[in-house]
């Protein structure tokens, strides 16, 4: 409907943030049963390597541990941030966001180093249904990382012209839920993908 | 990966010229497309459509929208089924009149609109419409994201509208199996139409989704408690619920069949080490509940039409309640049934094929409970509750045929033959359509202030009910008679009699559609005899009768103090109803805004561009949908205030008509 009355606009109210939380929630469910799929579907395809190579020719077990440090360490200054938020210290927060951006940046530079180390020498997405599994499960978490990166900076931004007013600052707590979200994703990657890929 | 300017996209493929009947089919859109850009422009409306419609965040307007998309889509998707009945009533030992590829073609868009672009912009644009006033809120929690949902289903719909026009639609059924819809089988795009179509229409299904949860659990008016929501909430909330948790599963399958079909991945190939049964599974995860998606806002519907016209309170509330979410937590536990031939083990389609029967259980207590609510009341014949008698009595047809097919024994012998095919439209058809058309009926003047013609509304029910019966019954009996379902010709003699009467009671639809559109047509031109000035033409019931028809943009000047499941018949009965405030209050309201047609222009360039290898264009859509995203992400003020002395303005229209009308 087009405006009737005079064109005032104000702030939402306070119960629209929870709703907007508590929205994010669901998406973060909703999320989170496509990575359940992508894992069950990774787990069944495990053992179809079509005579390729398999896990343990493929996985570095220092390589993985630097990327989960990358990303547990990102959730921890993510944490910082959100502590600075509390305390309404505007620096503070952009320089957890910017530690936190370098780290997952680095985490996806690694990513992105690992894929490109496996497709040139042989063992790509195409190769087996294997690797189709892996890559798709991995780089979706990838993607998720990608798109939180542009998140963070989208919100830096807003924090840099707006300050931490109120709806910037619960798009910042929505970013944690995110960001967090992530790493236990990760964790779940670890445990299912690499672990038992190096093991075996 | 195809790096040419325009992909793959060349005239000599693109065109519809393989068979007459396409060229016929792609100039009946063009030129529909054609009809409806010219009237706008001719009678000058490009600023009203956009300012008032498709800009719009209100919840009724989007419903609106929604449900003008389905009725649409309806008649695109049963000319398909008419086409399909024609060609099998003549295919005895012939080719009849439609080359295999194109009928092939009609099966997969047949089943790919009815369910993704008629039956669920349908269910989801009445839920917008009704819902909000039902639980006496004044908005949907997220209405920008509501406006994103619709333009990107409208956006998937076009993509399924124009493949007609330029290139053609999957020929692998709508439910897209591997190995036959991988790159290996069907290199063309049609698969990749119906990929992208479902992809981005079901991300505005799954937001959707998110924001009626949280419409429904945070906006109740103050009073109403969860067990005092009309039944069509419950319904709403346990679908919304499914589409959240069920239509990852979707996302999930199409993408990976899209990853296999672009970059030579091997989920779900033959070779390679792929695992097609993976796709059934996933498939069907997604599947089975979108069964329930379907049909429980219909079993709402017909809650609320049933004890509207049998003017009594539902009977056993509290057992519908418990039934709707029984059977949305029961639908992710049968999703084997729909292959138990797959060959899992005797236990497995054991376990399965009980779970399944077990649904029966709370679907039978809901019937009963509606049968109760008829029994002893006073019952007025509106043709909405016709749909819903005609529901009740082939709906239980249908389940007794499901019931059937549970048993993994006996669906070894009916699985893929016309028996399923008319059991899964003995279902959808009473227990979903019949439910939208009867809330369509019943609702029709709430959204637009004046009432829908009965007597062509009862022709229309007449004319589906025969037709459904003729139309299906003897697929039943084709099915035991070993007919396989999509066949585009046969040589048994003994098949066409039946195949006919099918054809027949195609054609009674279709009179039973052009009764919807006289209907509509006649209303439309007598909306003047037919106004409803109070709001409350059927002495309702629940909440969405306080408001007044049109509703004003807030819906409610005043939240409503709730007492009971039936609220405003308590209100009636306590004369609490119609009581103004001294003072109004200012009211909050979202301002209208481009973006979500935005979105959904870009995901529908998007998805064009990825079906026909695009894929620099397909890119630069993508950023433009997050750059879209991004900029409004900087906006903090989405709503504009209309003032306290703007809501008595309208308020006092309201109640000038309710005086005229002696309400007051």
């Amino acid at each position: 409907m087009s405006p009737v009355g005079d064109d005032t606009a104000l702030l939402p109210h306070d119960e629209a943030y929870d709703e907007r939380a508590f929205g994010f929630w669901l998406y973060l469910m909703s999320d989170a049963i496509i990575f359940a799929l992508l894992f069950a579907t990774y787990q069944i395809m495990a053992g179809d390597i079509a005579g390729g190579p398999q896990g343990s020719d493929l996985f570095s077990l220092p390589h993985t541990f630097g990327e989960t440090l990358l990303l547990l360490t990102s959730s921890l200054t993510f944490g910082l941030a959100s502590l600075a938020l509390d305390a309404g210290n505007r620096r503070r927060v952009l320089a957890w966001l910017g530690v936190t951006f370098v780290l997952g940046l680095g985490f996806l530079a690694m990513e992105i180093h690992e894929f490109h180390g496996m497709i040139t020498r042989g063992a790509g997405p195409d190769r087996s249904g294997f690797l189709s599994a892996f890559f798709t499960l991995v780089s979706t978490h990838g993607l998720h990382v990608s798109a939180g990166l542009v998140f963070i900076l989208v919100m830096t931004v807003q924090v840099v012209v707006k300050g931490l007013s109120r709806p910037v600052s619960s798009r910042l707590e929505r970013l944690g839920l995110f960001w967090h979200f992530l790493d236990i994703v990760w964790i779940g990657i670890f445990s299912v993908v690499y672990l038992p890929g190096i093991l075996r | 990966m195809d790096m040419r300017i325009l992909g793959r996209l060349t005239a000599a493929d693109a065109l519809p010229f393989y068979s007459w009947v396409a060229v016929g089919g792609a100039v009946v859109t063009v030129l529909g497309l054609l009809t409806i850009v010219g009237a706008i422009t001719f009678l000058r409306k490009w600023r009203y459509v956009w300012t008032e419609w498709m800009t719009s965040l209100d919840h009724k307007r989007i419903g609106i929208m929604y449900v003008m998309l389905a009725l649409v889509m309806l008649v695109r998707g049963f000319v398909d089924a008419i086409m399909m009945r024609a060609q099998q009533a003549v295919a005895l030992n012939s080719t009849g009149y439609l080359p295999p590829e194109h009928f092939d073609q009609i099966f997969s868009s047949h089943g790919t609109i009815m369910i993704f672009f008629m039956a669920m912009p349908f269910l989801t644009g009445l839920i917008n419409i009704i819902v909000p006033q039902q639980i006496g809120a004044r908005d949907v929690a997220f209405p920008f994201m509501n406006s994103v949902s619709l333009w990107l289903t409208a956006a998937g719909a076009g993509l399924v509208l124009i493949s007609l026009v330029v290139g053609r639609f999957s020929t692998a059924g709508w439910t897209g199996y591997p190995p036959y819809s991988g790159a290996e089988y069907n290199p063309g795009v049609g698969v990749d139409y119906w990929i992208w179509a479902i992809q981005v229409s079901g991300i505005g299904t799954t937001l959707s989704g998110i924001n009626f949860i949280v419409t429904i659990l945070k906006r109740r008016a103050p009073g109403m408690k969860l067990m005092r929501m009309p039944l069509f909430c419950w319904t709403t909330l346990a679908t919304s619920i499914l589409m959240i948790f069920a239509f990852p599963a979707l996302t999930v399958t199409t993408a990976l069949l899209a990853l296999d079909r672009i970059f030579d991945m091997h989920f779900f190939t033959n070779a390679g080490g792929g695992n097609l049964m993976n796709y059934i599974n996933l498939f069907w995860i997604w599947g089975h509940p979108e069964v329930y998606i379907l049909i429980l806002p219909a079993f709402g519907i017909y809650s609320s039409v049933v004890s509207t016209f049998a003017a009594k309170r539902l009977f056993g509330y509290k057992s519908l309640v418990y039934a709707t979410m029984a059977i949305a937590l029961l639908s992710f536990t049968v999703w084997l049934h729909h292959f138990f031939t797959m060959g899992a083990g005797a236990g497995v389609n054991a376990f399965f094929g009980i779970a399944t029967m077990v649904i029966a259980v709370p679907t039978g207590v809901k019937v009963f409970d509606w049968l109760m609510t008829l029994f002893r009341g006073r019952i007025t014949f509106h043709p909405s509750m016709l749909w819903a008698l005609g529901f009740i009595v082939t709906f239980v047809i249908g389940g007794m045929t499901g019931v059937l097919l549970a048993l993994p024994p006996a669906d070894y012998l009916m699985h893929n033959s016309t028996f399923l095919v008319a059991h899964f439209h003995n279902m959808l058809i009473p227990g979903a359509l019949f439910g939208y058309l009867a809330g369509y009926m019943f609702w029709f003047p709430k959204a637009f202030g004046f009432t829908l013609d009965e007597r062509w509304g009862k022709g229309a029910f007449w004319c589906w009910i025969i037709g459904f019966y003729l139309a299906f019954m003897p697929l039943y009996v084709l099915g035991f008679m070993g007919m396989a379902r999509r066949m585009e010709r046969y040589e048994i003699s003994a098949w066409q009699p039946f195949l006919l009467i099918a054809a027949l009671g195609a054609v009674v639809i279709l009179a039973g559609i052009t009764c919807l559109v006289i209907q509509l047509v006649v209303s439309i031109r007598k909306r003047n005899e037919k106004r409803d000035l109070t709001g409350d033409p059927w002495d309702g019931r629940t909440l969405e009768w306080l408001t007044s028809s049109p509703p004003a943009p807030y819906n409610f000047a005043v939240l409503p103090q709730v007492r009971d499941i039936d609220a405003l018949h308590d209100m009636k009965r306590h004369g609490s109803v119609y009581v103004r405030p001294k003072q109004y209050e200012d009211i909050l309201l979202p301002i209208n805004t481009g973006a979500g047609v935005l979105i959904g222009g870009l995901a529908f360039v998007f998805g064009f561009s990825a079906v026909w290898h695009i894929w620099w264009v397909a890119a630069a859509a993508l950023l433009a949908i997050l750059a879209t995203a991004a900029a409004r992400s900087f906006r903090d003020k989405t709503e504009f205030c209309l003032t306290g002395s703007k809501v008595q303005e309208i308020e006092n229209r309201h109640f000038r008509d309710l005086a005229r009308e002696g309400v007051l």
